[in-house]
């Protein structure tokens, strides 16, 4: 009872998270309904028993990924009022596209039952005498440890991407440039010549 | 009043509708239709979970998280690609990133 009382807390509170983050004028409240969305997930998560999800879902997302749409948010200088012209234009065939989408996954997922022979072809199947975050552990660090790997690659590209696009290098500001002092040579810099006397060069 | 899979599936189902509605109805904010994409993510996590729970396999709770790096990567990409976007235009309208004609 409490679970379920719990469930549809979330739940809505989701749903309408998700809701203002769409509809919101300001996307700085849209950036903060994001972050309530992301919240109520993880309760979700939690009550679906996957602890350490939900908080890598709170720590990733809301402490990194939300905050970062915050920062550019702030940062560009954008009258975000110009960007919702003629918003109202594309109403109808959104309704009629994400209507028909919800139609179709709602009548898949409302008559879903697992059937009784998944059960046999399960890969992993929950340990209940370990916690979530220790089974985890068990099976990404070596069932899962390419897949791992890769995502740390694939952090790794980003990361690097985004230094690349967003460095800027300005001119006019000078800089130690400690390769060029130490290719310096003095037969390149240094000329030694014979001065005649009272004639000077 | 139990909780069933298929609770969680319309949650999500609702989530992600809401996630495409969103990219028409803001179609002009890069930044919106970001968030967008982060919403349908978060509806695949939450399909990912509750099969992962009902089932009692928890591949799909390792799979989350795998979602969460690339949707953290793709989240970089993006917002870098976006301000590099409005130093050289000025904008993010997403009319104007369509000058390439690519």
């Amino acid at each position: 009872m409490i679970s379920a009382i719990a469930f549809y807390l979330f739940a809505l509170m989701t749903v309408f998270a998700a809701i203002m983050v769409i509809t919101a004028k300001n996307p700085v409240h849209s950036v903060l309904f994001l972050i309530l969305a992301f919240f109520n997930a993880a309760g979700l998560f939690v009550l679906l028993g996957a602890e350490f999800v939900a908080m890598i879902l709170v720590i990733v997302y809301v402490g990194a990924v939300a905050v970062l749409f915050l920062f550019v948010v702030m940062m560009l200088d954008i009258s975000f009022s110009e960007l919702r012209q003629g918003a109202l234009q594309y109403v109808p065939i959104g309704l009629v596209v994400g209507g028909i989408l919800l139609a179709e996954l709602i009548f898949i997922f409302v008559g879903w039952h697992i059937a009784p022979s998944a059960m046999d072809n399960r890969i992993t199947p929950m340990d209940q005498t370990v916690q979530n975050t220790e089974a985890l552990g068990r099976v990404l660090y070596t069932d899962y440890i390419f897949a791992f790997q890769v995502s740390g690659l694939i952090l790794l590209v980003a990361m690097i991407g985004a230094i690349v696009l967003t460095h800027r290098r300005r001119p006019g500001v000078r800089r130690q440039k400690i390769a060029d002092q130490n290719a310096r040579r003095p037969q390149d810099v240094l000329d030694i010549q014979k001065v005649t006397p009272g004639k000077g060069i | 009043m139990e909780i069933e899979l298929s609770h969680y599936l319309s949650l999500a189902a609702i989530l992600f509708t809401i996630g495409v509605f969103g990219i028409f109805l803001n179609r002009r904010n890069v930044i919106i239709i970001l968030m967008c994409i982060e919403l349908m993510l978060l509806a695949v996590n939450i399909n990912f979970v509750a099969f992962s729970s009902f089932l009692g396999d928890l591949t799909g709770q390792v799979f989350t998280m795998f979602i969460l790096t690339v949707a953290a990567a793709e989240a970089a990409i993006g917002l870098a690609i976006l301000v590099v976007f409005f130093r050289t235009k000025g904008s993010i309208g997403v009319e104007d990133i369509s000058a390439m004609k690519g």
